[in-house]
């Protein structure tokens, strides 16, 4: 019943308010605010995001071309994610129905290249310190610097995987973060020769770091399972895509859910038609919208998306090494948020493993790089970003203008599950007790679980200003604001 | 020699300039021999101390930013100001030709697929937004710009080289660039 925390039943203001901010080692900021009792009995807990840029609606009136390199934008950490789901849905304007394989193999070498860099990145930079040292360790130890002091070697297996993928990504989208790579119809490139016979050198380096970084979780799992298994623990559905047999494909597949039990939702949903089974609930303390299954609604509809979802929901992963990663997985977990970083490292092995039949395969150094066809006015483009489900859908005028734009990015689908998540955990751990700095990092310790990137700056302001005057060194009025 | 203290964050960007820190790879290993972290988002430390260096990702878009950058003009000795948003708000201050009610309306009132009842939020919790995005030498005096979207690992290799050994850092011509 954890749900009950997220609108504290006494009035706020009888209240003390204890906040996070921002949450560390994540991509992004938000931030998390508790409310309690003078027991020390938890009222409320949410997680706010205050990012607001508003890309929906300025990328409007913009050329359709453009979009690749400037949705792109929207993050740095999964650039890609978004380079792609743009130029997929682009594709279906320009009438792009099949790419070459050139083109195809070159966006996928891209896009694990990215799934890659980025668990790594979660992995190793952001979240070992708390696997490692402890959730209540000393804040001077608890980040990567702490690592590389302790576990030289596990540091150094990290910033190397990472250096891997973007590596990757810069061979295929001509720089490591914000590239060019992919267009409307295609990619403007192949992999070069060189470029080949460097990932070639050293892919095999890389299956067996990702298959070591898949032991270090099960370790940890295996030292402490009822840790795993509980910690922020709350039953979910969960979606991802599948390929047409049923198998993980992180560049395009159809939409499967399933309910906490493991039975289908719906299965092999054509993405295009995205806005008839999900919703999107607005609530006024987080920027962050909160997606649902429509046909189940805002209360039971909430799903899980990412790497524990994704490989939970797959019927197999098609590569070896990491399928059989996958069965050990299935056997000893069940869905709570920690066990994301194993399915997480599981994924990172399945991502090298493509990345090396992707460049044995000549097509990679082809040259027909464009397709294209009857030109149409709206496409949707879908894709498995390292953090989830990634939704672009956009409508172009007759003049190459956009005149629509959605978005729904991948840690919106987990708005809901890291807030259940979140409240599961003050209960578990907070509850009547005084808060220390390590307490309240447990809650950190399951918003990471997500690895959601927040994007945007966060910051405690207090009490709101109904006004504020922006001035400049000199004291010119540069920016005035009031409460809209 | 004591280590310099180092602090970074990030504004209204997307994160890629501090994708392109990590992007030095396995030099990051010879910059923590010189260097430690302060406030950053890959520690935990919330509230940033005296600094040697301080480094800021993104514009200015809400009165948040505004308060952490000027926490870091007073903290830190010297304050960089690295990439496109940073520099001139890149492209978040695509924004700037809109009303923020326009847009926050079109998000939230008007836009698809949204469930009944939907409407802006405005809990007390969310830091107001400008109307305008701005770069942050609008708002306080900046020592060094580092630009580019994001500028490489290896422009910021070189920056942060000069910088740590007391020269005034230069870019070479190859590092100076947008793209």
């Amino acid at each position: 019943m954890t749900s009950t925390l997220e609108n504290a039943q006494v009035p706020p203001q009888s209240l003390r308010r204890v906040a996070i901010e921002p949450v560390s080692r994540v991509e992004g900021h938000g931030k998390v605010t508790l409310l309690l009792d003078d027991d020390g009995t938890i009222h409320q807990v949410r997680l706010h995001i205050v990012e607001f840029r508003g890309f929906e609606k300025f990328i409007e009136g913009r050329p359709y071309w453009e979009l690749p390199v400037l949705v792109s934008r929207l993050c740095g950490i999964c650039p890609v994610s978004h380079h792609l789901a743009a130029s997929k849905a682009l594709d279906v304007i320009v009438g792009a129905t099949r790419l070459t394989p050139t083109a195809e193999k070159m966006r996928r070498l891209m896009h694990y290249g990215q799934q890659l860099q980025s668990h790594a990145l979660h992995f190793y930079h952001l979240s070992s310190p708390d696997l490692l040292f402890g959730f209540d360790s000393e804040v001077a130890q608890r980040n990567i610097v702490g690592v590389a002091m302790a576990y030289p070697e596990i540091a150094k297996q990290g910033i190397l995987l990472r250096k891997f993928g973007q590596e990757v990504i810069r061979m295929t989208a001509g720089k490591r973060v914000h590239g060019t790579g992919s267009v409307p119809g295609g990619v403007n490139r192949s992999l070069s020769k060189a470029d080949r016979a460097t990932l070639r050198a050293g892919i095999d380096q890389m299956i067996e770091w990702s298959q070591a970084s898949v032991r270090i979780v099960e370790r940890m799992h295996d030292d402490n399972p009822e840790l795993f298994e509980s910690f922020g623990a709350v039953r979910s559905n969960s979606m991802g895509l599948v390929d047409a047999g049923g198998s993980l494909d992180l560049y395009h597949g159809g939409l499967r859910a399933k309910d906490p039990d493991g039975n289908l939702i719906f299965d092999h949903v054509d993405y295009g038609t995205y806005d008839q089974v999900l919703t999107e609930q607005v609530k006024p303390w987080t920027y962050m919208k909160f997606p649902y299954i429509t046909d189940l609604g805002p209360d039971d509809g909430w799903y899980k998306v990412g790497p524990l979802a994704r490989v939970r929901n797959c019927d197999r992963i098609p590569t070896p090494l990491a399928e059989a990663e996958r069965l050990t997985f299935l056997e000893q977990t069940g869905d709570a948020p920690l066990n994301f970083h194993w399915a997480r490292m599981i994924e990172m092995l399945f991502a090298a493993e493509t990345i090396k039949e992707l460049i044995d395969d000549d097509d990679i150094s082809g040259q027909d790089l464009m397709t294209g066809g009857e030109r149409r006015t709206e496409g949707v483009g879908v894709i498995e970003a390292p953090r989830g489900t990634l939704f672009h859908h956009y409508r172009v005028g007759d003049d190459d203008l956009i005149t629509m734009a959605n978005l729904i990015v991948a840690t919106t689908n987990n708005n809901e599950a890291m807030n259940r998540a979140v409240r599961e955990v003050a209960r578990q751990y907070l509850d009547g007790r005084e808060l220390t700095e390590g307490l309240l990092n447990h809650i950190e310790v399951a918003i990471r679980a997500f690895d959601p990137c927040l994007s945007c700056a966060t910051h405690a302001l207090g009490r709101m200003p109904l006004e504020v005057t922006l001035v400049d060194p000199d004291g010119t009025v540069v920016d005035r604001l009031v409460k809209e | 020699m004591a280590k310099l203290k180092v602090a970074t964050t990030s504004l209204a960007g997307c994160f890629g300039c501090h994708m392109s820190i990590l992007d030095i790879d396995e030099r990051l290993l010879d910059l923590l021999e010189v260097v430690e972290f302060d406030r950053s988002p890959i520690t935990d430390i919330k509230e940033v101390g005296r600094c040697d260096i301080g480094i800021i990702e993104g514009g200015v878009c809400n009165a948040e930013n505004v308060h952490v950058l000027r926490d870091f003009r007073k903290q830190c000795k010297v304050l960089v100001s690295m990439g496109a948003c940073a520099v001139n708000g890149g492209l978040p201050a695509l924004r700037n030709n809109l009303s923020i009610a326009q847009i926050m309306d079109h998000v939230y009132l008007d836009g698809m697929g949204l469930a009944p009842g939907s409407a802006v939020p405005n809990d007390p919790e969310i830091p107001l937004p400008l109307n305008k995005v701005h770069p942050i030498h609008e708002v306080v005096k900046i020592d060094y710009f580092l630009p580019g979207c994001p500028p490489s690992g290896d422009a910021i290799w070189e920056f942060l080289t000069d910088l740590v050994i007391g020269k005034t850092p230069t870019l070479s011509h190859d590092h100076l660039h947008y793209d």
